[in-house]
């Protein structure tokens, strides 16, 4: 250890097309602090298909993972001989690039002599808002992106948590992605339907609102629908040679998907009786998403945490947090023949 | 000098201590092996067999002077696992890192060939990694093609047999082995390992492009 610093984590995190690596330390009182949070990203390289290709992830991973981890540590400012305890992604996530992050893992931690924890990609979403803002109480999690949209109810970080509600089919950040293009915006759609639906209407169109009957499951997600029913719309206009009303269409759609998303997760919270809901995942970076989840919440009497975007994204530094509080509440480390799980249960905090 | 040797490019997950004498003439000695043959368990079995092979040649990791790992020619998921797992460890240990070719180290391992030797691997899709070799070099390859392209190079390649799991294909004489081992890979680094340099970061040999097409023109969404 060095000066003042606590106990010093190291998480890793490949599920997708980001190579993350963040160093925290973690206090005697179970505090964590954010030390480094080194990103390589290979979205530009997936960019021209239109969403990501799993090899192309995986080989970026391989390139990028060592390299990560020397500028996380340098970051940090910790020597390789501080690191108490390893933790990465052991899923879910696309299986060839969840190996590389695992595989990794498993030689820096054996090489370090120090324990490894192979953990639930869902859980460390929920757990890196404690980097942020503190010791987090029982809440109910709403967590989207492109590859997840899950409603889980988080009595403690160390687990077991019990997932609530999911998509059925697309994840919200894939709707924004196939929206996006359908308008001739680029690749990942999120930040530009969210920039330009800003000068939209979002009532201007009213776009479907999935799984929300009195008869569908109460806290699952579809957005499938809702993507070809703006797919309709556009080809309706573009037939009748009448031009596409960009800005409309993208806030009418992303209106669509924050009402549900928020409607949703505000009466789970009710119903589970969680006072405290984080948001997170790629897509809790989008404004109206944030802005409408804060004015639900705060009429619900319901504290909404929502960690700044850059943690809210894939990252190594929500590995390392919840590794650190897996460490702190004394959690077994995992084996070192430790499987990646492509589809991990979130029931599943870490791999045992 | 202790090296511990690793390769996943086949269904062979392969792990081994290596000592390399300073001494050139000195043969290089195997000092323990952990070799299981499991495709679709690379990610669970490699490290484990590590430390058990460290464990049974009686040193600890920290004990490594060098790592050599097989860079492929291989199916892409598995090869990735040895070559992170060598990076990691070199990088964890502060040790060089010595990329060799697979196919190359199942050529170093064979005994007993008069004459010019093909090595050839599974790459699946019905298509094989092939390589050729003549004394000690490498004459062609590596490549992937169908085993068909690999037979009707052989009377202009002058081969008289053949090593890897998919020899049987190529119509030669067989000679062992299927899979690298930790002998050939360190044979085929034992001069950079002596020399002690750092080499430059691993580069895998895929071969192939990945699978992704752009995608074309949008199709319409069906109406009605
Ligand atoms: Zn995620």
């Amino acid at each position: 250890m060095t000066g003042r610093r606590g106990t010093i984590v190291l998480g890793i995190e490949t599920s997708c097309d980001e190579t993350g690596v963040g160093v925290v330390s973690l206090d005697d009182a179970g505090g964590v602090e954010l030390l480094a949070d080194e990103i390589a990203s290979s979205v530009d390289e997936h960019a021209r298909f239109g969403g990501v290709v799993p090899e192309v992830a995986s080989r970026a991973h391989l390139q990028a993972m060592v390299p990560a981890v020397h500028r996380a540590l340098a970051t940090a400012g910790v020597r390789p001989g501080d690191v108490a305890a390893v933790a990465v992604t052991a899923g879910p996530g696309l299986a060839g690039a969840l190996l590389v992050g695992v595989a990794a893992a498993k030689a820096y931690a054996a090489a370090w002599d120090v324990p490894l924890y192979g953990v639930n990609h869902l859980a460390a979403h929920v757990a890196v808002d404690t980097l942020q803002h503190g010791p987090l109480p029982p809440c109910l999690a709403l967590l989207v992106s492109g590859g997840h949209s899950s409603l889980l109810d988080v009595p403690d970080l160390a687990g077991p948590v019990t997932p609530l509600g999911a998509t059925i089919d697309d994840a919200a950040g894939e709707a924004f992605d196939k929206v996006a293009r359908l308008l001739g915006l680029p690749f990942p759609g999120g930040p530009h339907i969210d920039r330009v639906g800003r000068d939209g209407d979002p009532a201007a169109i009213a776009f479907p609102r999935g799984l929300t009957g009195p008869r569908d499951a109460a806290f699952d997600f579809s957005f499938s629908g809702l993507k070809t029913a703006v797919a309709r719309h556009v080809e309706g206009l573009q037939r009748a040679g009448i031009p596409v009303p960009v800005a409309d269409v993208a806030a009418s759609f992303q209106e669509a998907v924050v009402d549900v998303l928020t409607a949703k997760a505000v009466r789970a919270a009710r119903e589970r009786g969680a006072e405290t809901m984080v948001l997170g995942g790629g897509v809790a970076a989008n404004s109206r998403l944030r802005a409408l989840a804060q004015q639900r919440c705060a009429a619900a009497g319901i504290v909404l945490r929502v960690p700044r975007p850059r943690l809210c994204t894939d990252n190594g530094a929500m590995v390392a947090a919840l590794g650190a509080h897996l460490l702190a509440g004394g959690a077994q480390p995992s084996p070192l023949d430790l499987p990646a799980d492509s589809s991990m249960p979130v029931t599943e905090v870490l791999v045992g | 000098m202790l090296v511990l040797a690793l390769d996943t490019a086949t269904p062979t997950v392969t792990a081994g201590v290596v000592e390399v004498p300073p001494d050139r003439s000195a043969g290089i000695t195997i000092r323990a092996v952990r070799a299981t043959h499991d495709a679709r368990k690379h990610g669970e079995l490699l490290l484990p067999g590590a430390l058990a092979a460290c464990a049974e040649a009686g040193i600890a990791l920290a004990d490594l002077d060098a790592v050599v790992v097989g860079i492929g020619p291989g199916p892409f998921t598995g090869l990735r696992i040895g070559m992170v797992t060598a990076a990691a460890l070199g990088d964890a240990l502060d040790l060089p890192v010595h990329g060799v070719c697979s196919l190359d180290a199942i050529a170093a391992d064979t005994d007993g060939v008069d004459g010019p030797l093909i090595v050839a691997t599974d790459a699946r899709r019905r298509e094989v990694y092939w390589a050729a070799y003549a004394g000690d070099a490498r004459i062609a390859g590596p490549h992937v093609e169908a085993p068909a392209s690999l037979v009707a190079r052989i009377p202009e390649l002058g081969a008289v047999a053949a090593a890897g799991a998919c020899a049987g294909g190529t119509g030669l004489r067989v000679v062992s082995p299927e899979s690298p081992g930790p002998g050939g890979l360190v044979a085929c680094a034992a001069d950079a390992v002596r020399a002690g340099g750092r080499p430059g970061p691993l580069e895998p040999l895929y071969l192939r492009r990945p699978d992704a097409v752009a995608p074309g023109p949008r199709k319409p969404a069906r109406t009605g």
